[in-house]
């Protein structure tokens, strides 16, 4: 199937679900955040589209105060035609459904997102940190991340403009 | 000469039989402690080169006489043991201590014990004792003891897993080796040690040695089966999983550093020795020359006796620088489902032997 | 038991701790820590130019940083939309296949060493160091090369590179043989990897599983091949995928022999590279200031552990805004649990060795 057509089923299946944004790329599409479960389990289940491989899912920090956003790469074995979805998140309330039992990969890139961005992937069975100690605060991708004072009593040196190293 | 020879020489001399016992005790055990640490030495070191050279690599070549960067690195177990021995000695706070400090000693005494009753050639022999078979099979497993000792005592995890492995597959083939040696001492009807060599004199058609491993086809089987459970006793490769080190780091010796370590290495080649040693007397005519009535004099005995000890831990050797290492389960599969049943009919086999052609 | 299987343990390759419930040597459960080595690979690409992520990029899968390399770069020039030269990209797939070889020398020789034989390791690792020796005869690096650069490459080939790379191609194949006869056909390595572990096909896509591993599991997929980048279409070699040949569709050894089979394929590629190589300048393609318009990419290449993608987003300014590398080892770990549930300790580290992890590419 070609990107058109991919995206032509997924709004007659869904109406709404797919959001007008003239910004993106071709390959790309935007999705409520609403109905991201639905679309996900039909993208997989569907035979014609049958996306039976997540690739990838990239947190993105759109910077200042434009929203979190995931991406997720989706491709298919079967008929080796691909999507990259967008869904954008409040900054302050970052959530989306989990897709973690349709793509048991979802699993650790959900962990990841979560790592970073701090985004909510609600229904994930096991979302904790992955990459980070347990107890780091934060979440260090995002553009107004600051880093701790010190962890476990090391102390994190910080960049000052003028001196260099601290 | 045996231990009996030096307590008569010394009753002669001194009044009290204990002192005359404790000396005689300690001049014989002198050489062989003696022997262990040259084994141990050597056997490294020609492991090392024997690894190199199977490897494509060069092995060791410093540490030479004279210079450090001398030739073939004959110095380098010996800078190895000086090194363990200067080594902080490191106890887990968490350690049952007096358990985890006679481990070594335990395993040590069960090496020892074996190599005793060695008959290293006709005359030179510590022990001769009229079970000599059966005393090596039993003293080779007090080494046993002391492996889950140190396991246990380690308090660490892998520790247990190495000792409880190792005590299963120890004490597993245990079984397949006393069953295959049997085949000798039912064929020569004896025990001892030297009765058994001394049955082993002259030659088959003139052409081979009347070692017991030509003598028929059963005993022909039984000599491998006893070899490669002799391997899994000693926890060689391909049967080393108690000290797996990808799977178990170091297994039951993991806490173990310094000369406690060392000790463990030293049991180790120690006990190569003593089922290479029981394997040849057993099977390939102890101190008897190949060459059937030719070299036959006791220092011949001696380089023969050596010499199929020796090629026995090459083998060995070799087992372990080309084979991958077995499973748990597999070790098991191969020993009680393989070994066992043929070494039994080997047995029956061997009777009707007997009993048909003599 | 819990059993604590890492941060240092000879057989993790890095420093993964791997959490295990066992009961006795079989093994229930196993949750994956990560994260020893994270050295936080996104948020320096954020902070650096686009030419000075690559080097960024050589320290995440170390074991073959040109495939690390290649990745990114050609990302980076499907967002610039620059062609690149004949002869650069002929000395990329050059580099990238020998890159593959080494890896997988590696690979296997290392599995055997989980297995418990030493001796084919170190028979690989001779043979990877001529490929080390070339890499640095070119590049002058032996492990992180830096080499292929936005647009070009960094060094040319050096004049007699392909004499030296015919010899060790000629050297090199009839090696592939010693080693099948020394660890493939041993009936102990059989034993402990045929069988063992097995993943199957839709488990493999499910996870995310890619590379030899999924090819291992009977799927014939390879970027390479179903979609080409740089110029993989113009050669001509064969996706080897499992058999099953001594045990189940997707086991160890599958994987394992998939790799094998891949070697002398990759050697296949040089060869034909090397005959049509033509000349010219590595450098005239290469763009003077680095500055890619506002868009974002995500592009995979199949590098020896399996799709690594990158996904770059730029915003017109110097630096990236963000740089997301998917790595092939991160997905194939996240399935030890499913796979290994069941088995125990010993094969556990053997499906760990078998599925080719580098932790460098793991954390990041």
């Amino acid at each position: 199937m070609t990107f058109n057509e991919i995206r032509e089923a997924i709004s007659n299946q869904f109406s709404g679900s797919v959001v007008q944004n003239d910004e993106l790329a071709n390959g790309q599409i935007e999705i409520n955040s609403e109905h991201w479960l639905e679309v996900a389990t039909f993208l997989k289940t569907d035979p014609k589209l049958s996306f039976d491989q997540l690739e990838c899912i990239t947190g993105v920090d759109t910077g200042d105060d434009g929203p979190l956003q995931s991406h997720y790469n989706l491709h298919s074995m079967e008929h080796r035609h691909k999507v990259e979805i967008i869904i954008n998140h409040d900054r302050n309330d970052p959530k989306v459904s989990s897709i973690e039992q349709i793509w048991r990969i979802g699993d650790w890139f959900e962990r990841e997102t979560y790592d970073m961005f701090g985004i909510v992937y609600e229904g994930h069975r096991d979302l904790r940190r992955i990459l980070c100690p347990d107890d780091w605060e934060g979440w260090p991708l995002r553009k107004d991340y600051e880093t701790q004072e010190s962890f476990h009593g090391i102390l994190v040196p910080k960049i000052k403009e003028e001196e260099g190293w601290e | 000469m045996t231990v009996d020879f030096l307590i008569d020489l010394f009753s002669k001399f001194i009044d009290i039989p204990i002192v005359a016992f404790l000396l005689a005790v300690t001049i014989a055990g002198i050489p062989l402690f003696v022997l262990m640490a040259l084994n141990a030495t050597i056997a490294v070191y020609v492991e090392r080169k024997v690894s190199a050279f199977m490897m494509d690599r060069i092995g060791p070549m410093g540490q030479g006489p004279g210079l450090h960067a001398g030739k073939w690195g004959v110095l380098q177990t010996i800078a190895d043991a000086l090194k363990l021995l200067i080594k902080e000695d490191t106890v887990p706070a968490s350690a049952d201590k007096l358990l985890f400090k006679m481990a070594p000693f335990i395993i040590f005494i069960g090496a020892f014990l074996g190599i005793a009753a060695l008959p290293f050639s006709s005359v030179l022999q510590v022990v001769d004792f009229n079970v000599g078979v059966f005393y090596i099979i039993a003293v080779a497993s007090v080494g046993v003891i002391g492996i889950v000792m140190a396991g246990w005592a380690s308090n660490n995890k892998w520790s247990l897993y190495g000792a409880m492995r190792s005590a299963a597959q120890i004490i597993s083939y245990e079984i397949p080796a006393g069953l295959s040696i049997i085949v000798p001492i039912m064929m020569a009807g004896t025990m001892n040690l030297q009765s058994l060599i001394e049955f082993q004199t002259g030659s088959v058609w003139g052409i081979l040695p009347n070692w017991i491993i030509f003598n028929n086809p059963f005993s022909f089987l039984a000599f491998f089966i006893f070899f490669i459970s002799a391997v899994a006793e000693t926890n060689r490769t391909p049967f080393d999983i108690p000290e797996a080190e990808s799977e178990l780091v170091a297994g039951w010796m993991t806490e173990y550093s310094g000369f406690r370590w060392a000790v463990f290495f030293l049991s180790e080649y120690a006990n190569m020795f003593v089922v290479s040693g029981l394997a040849a007397t057993a099977f390939l005519g102890g101190w008897q020359s190949p060459i059937p009535g030719f070299f036959n004099s006791p220092l011949w005995g001696l380089f023969w006796f050596l010499g199929k000890i020796i090629f026995l831990i090459f083998v060995m050797m070799w087992f372990r620088w080309t084979f991958p290492r077995l499973r748990v389960d597999q070790l098991m599969h191969v020993c009680w489902k393989v070994f066992i049943p043929i070494a039994m009919l080997n047995i029956f086999g061997v009777g009707i032997w007997k009993l048909i052609i003599g | 038991m819990v059993l604590n299987i890492g941060p240092q343990h000879p057989s993790t390759h890095g420093v993964l701790r791997l959490e295990v419930t066992t009961d006795g040597e079989i093994v229930s459960k196993i949750t994956p820590h990560l994260g020893y080595l994270h050295r936080c690979f996104e948020k320096h690409a954020e902070n650096v130019t686009y030419e000075q992520v690559i080097p960024f990029t050589d320290r995440c899968d170390y074991l073959a940083s040109m495939n690390s390399n290649f990745g990114y770069v050609v990302a980076m020039e499907d967002l610039m939309e620059i062609e690149v030269s004949e002869r650069v990209q002929y000395i990329r797939v050059i580099m990238a296949e020998l890159n593959r070889i080494a890896s997988h020398l590696l690979a296997l020789g290392v599995y055997g060493l989980d297995i418990g034989a030493f001796t084919p390791f170190l028979y690989m690792l001779r043979d990877r160091e001529r490929i080390l020796d070339m890499f640095e005869y070119t590049c002058g690096a032996r492990l992180l090369y830096n080499y292929m650069w936005i647009g070009g490459v960094s060094h040319d080939l050096p004049k007699d590179f392909e004499k030296i790379c015919i010899e060790f191609l000629d050297y090199f194949e009839p090696q592939i043989d010693e080693y099948n006869n020394l660890l493939t056909y041993n009936k102990i390595f059989i034993e402990r990897t045929a069988d063992v572990g097995i993943i199957p096909a839709d488990i493999a896509i499910s996870y995310g599983v890619s590379g030899p591993n999924l090819r291992g599991s009977g799927v014939s997929w390879d970027v390479r091949k179903d979609e080409p980048y740089s110029i993989y279409d113009r050669f001509e070699f064969d996706i080897p995928t499992g058999t099953g040949e001594f045990g189940t569709l997707g086991d160890c050894f599958d994987r394992y022999w998939v790799r094998m089979l891949e070697i002398s394929q990759s050697a296949k590629i040089i060869r034909q590279a090397l005959k049509d190589l033509p000349g010219g300048d590595v450098f005239e393609t290469m763009p003077k200031k680095i500055r890619p318009p506002k868009g974002s990419i995500y592009r995979r290449t199949e590098s020896p552990r399996g799709d690594l993608g990158y996904y770059i987003m730029s915003d017109g300014t110097p630096s990236p805004t963000r740089v997301k590398m998917r790595s092939p080892a991160f997905t194939a770990l996240s399935c030890l649990d499913e796979v290994s549930s069941g088995w125990m300790i010993s094969d556990v580290l053997a499906i760990l060795g078998s599925l080719d992890i580098v932790l460098g590419e793991i954390d990041r």
